[in-house]
């Protein structure tokens, strides 16, 4: 079974309970879907037994030796991306879509295109099982893609190794590298905060759910915060029929934990928001038997 | 009347989520309207919009950003499959010996590369929304531009791209930008004068700060850095900034009265005359530091 927690809103706290649920697990497959921003390697600290080049694009690249300026690509570019500089046609790699359209229309041939070869996927093994990672490199597209390629590598790895559960750490947002995580999975875990921020992302995360026919189910995070904004989160949840699965107070022992390298179940499980995680992961069972 | 004073435009981002990047932008926009400057703030986080909870003013304005896509005539289509060739997106998807040919409007990311290559006029256009980008007036000098994305659309970069040309003749303007470090980010980062980072004293916020610096770095952005729940986690993030040379603009203590204010939708400098204080100096050292 594929079960993605997601968030909408950044820093609800998403990652920290992901790394729990790990935990308590005690034998998972845990992919990190936030190729922008992995972090479930820096608490676990996999040993890589697998690295992938990932090639994310490509970039166009005039060779000016050829070049004659005609200025027939910069017509035929949509991203605006190709302008003539101090009277010489250039390419900004920032704008570049990588679409090749300028490569083919040249008459000349005096465009290349270039691989973006630095990002990399990461598969190895950590103290609860196995791990997947992408880590997307600085400025480089397409994460919607190499999430797609973490979850295959996952699914590669689960059906090897036997899992019963392949856990996502999903991206924030909801746009396309949330939609390749959620697309055709089982469960999505929405982790939210009782903020007006909070509340506002949650109902765009859960049309982009409904919208993949995806079965959702709600945490809210840092639930003591305020009081009145967590009611009103559970009263929304109920009128969407998503029933909220966890109510997770806010405590220090989450960024001690953190500090520490450790998950907060591992570093305070007597913790009421330890306790209260174990909650999630039963609901997780269930689904299971 | 722009044309008399610079220009500025300052990008308030974070390659972690939820380190405070809409708080540090509202209170100074607050902050500056409050001191009668001028200023107009864009949601660039198009994907989730949340500064129109903080800051209201009347709708003046409000459009739609389309994208093109292509629309196949199966009458006129030979299945040479030269457009499937030709689309680098694999937005069109094509069996030859069965006579299918569909297109992926999810995935189309409007290059033409498909109409250049139909040799039949098999492929014409028409417009598929990606979202919207609205304009309200504050007050006579102050506006909120917001960009939001259709829900289950992939890409909100055109609408980015769109909010920010909407605030283009404005005198100083600010971004709330997109979290990490993908497309979304470095279009907001672009075309900014000045890139303020907003990150936590935390493993995972120095983590994701390192990427963020990277990134400008590459870009050859200025930029500073604002440590925002200081006095959790630990003191990696300030061994960092002192490694790495980078300014350290502001340090926001963490506090229940901060986050419940937030949490409420109300700003800390329209509660809290100190911080209303802070956010002004803020502003100056901002604008100090755009000038390097």
């Amino acid at each position: 079974m594929e079960v993605a927690v997601i968030s909408g809103k950044g820093g609800t706290g998403k990652s920290s309970v992901v790394a729990s649920l790990a935990s308590i697990s005690k034998n998972i497959l845990l992919a990190d879907c936030d190729v922008d921003a992995a972090n479930q390697y820096l608490l676990f600290q996999p040993n890589h037994s697998e690295e992938e080049v990932f090639v994310s694009g490509q970039k166009a690249e005039i060779n000016y030796d050829v070049c004659t300026q005609c200025g027939k690509c910069i017509d035929y570019c949509e991203f605006g991306a190709i302008s003539e500089v101090n009277g010489r046609v250039e390419i900004s790699e920032i704008s570049c879509d990588g679409c090749r359209l300028c490569e083919r229309i040249c008459p000349v041939n005096a465009i290349s295109m270039l691989d973006n070869d630095k990002s990399r996927l990461y598969s190895g093994t950590f103290r609860y099982g196995h791990m997947v990672y992408g880590r997307l490199a600085p400025g480089e597209e397409n994460s919607g893609r190499l999430v797609s390629l973490v979850r295959e590598k996952a699914k590669e790895i689960a059906k090897e190794n036997k899992y019963e559960v392949i856990l996502y750490d999903g991206p924030p947002g909801i746009g396309c590298p949330v939609i390749s995580t959620i697309t055709g999975i089982d469960k999505v875990i929405i982790v939210t905060e009782p903020t007006l921020s909070g509340k506002h992302d949650l109902e765009r995360a859960l049309e982009t759910v409904f919208h993949f026919r995806i079965y959702a189910m709600v945490v809210i995070n840092k639930y003591d915060l305020n009081a009145e904004m967590t009611e009103e989160i559970k009263q929304y949840c109920a009128t969407m029929n998503v029933p909220v699965v966890a109510l997770l107070p806010y405590e220090p022992v989450v960024t001690e934990a953190m500090v520490n390298g450790k998950s907060y179940v591992e570093y305070a499980p007597e913790s009421i928001v330890s306790k209260n995680t174990l909650n999630i992961w039963k609901n997780i069972q269930n689904e299971i038997k | 009347m722009t044309d008399k004073i610079q220009k500025i435009k300052i990008a308030v981002a974070s390659g972690k989520g939820g380190t405070g990047k809409t708080f540090v932008a509202t209170n100074l926009f607050y902050a500056m309207q409050h001191a009668n400057l001028p200023a107009t703030i864009v949601d660039c986080d198009a994907e989730e919009p949340n500064v129109h909870l903080f800051i209201s003013g009347s709708l003046e304005k409000s459009f739609e950003i389309t994208q093109k896509v292509p629309v196949i005539d199966e009458g006129m289509c030979t299945h040479c499959g030269r457009c499937h060739d030709y689309c680098t997106y694999n937005a069109i998807f094509h069996v030859p010996s069965m006579h299918v040919i569909k297109v992926m409007e999810d995935l189309c990311h409007g290059c033409g590369a498909c109409f250049v290559a139909c040799n039949d006029n098999a492929i014409s256009e028409k417009q598929s929304l990606l979202g919207t980008v609205s304009r309200y007036a504050v007050d006579a000098t102050h506006a909120l531009v917001e960009g939001r994305t259709k829900v289950g659309v992939y890409s909100s970069v055109k609408v980015i791209k769109s909010s920010i040309a909407e605030a283009d003749a404005d005198p100083f303007v600010l971004f709330d930008s997109p979290p990490g470090t993908s497309c979304p980010f470095i279009q907001t980062a672009n075309l900014a004068d000045f890139v303020v980072l907003v990150t936590e004293p935390t493993p995972f916020g120095l983590s994701d700060l390192k990427q963020s610096v990277e990134t400008l770095r590459e870009m050859n952005k200025p930029l500073g850095v604002i440590v925002n729940r200081a006095g959790i986690g630990n003191r990696d993030v300030y061994d960092y900034l002192g490694k790495m040379n980078l300014p350290l603009l502001m340090e926001i203590p963490f506090s229940r009265e901060i986050a419940l204010a937030y949490s409420k939708g109300k700003l800390i400098s329209a509660i809290d005359q100190l911080w209303l204080e802070k956010f002004q100096d803020l502003y100056k050292t901002l604008i100090q530091q755009s000038w390097k």
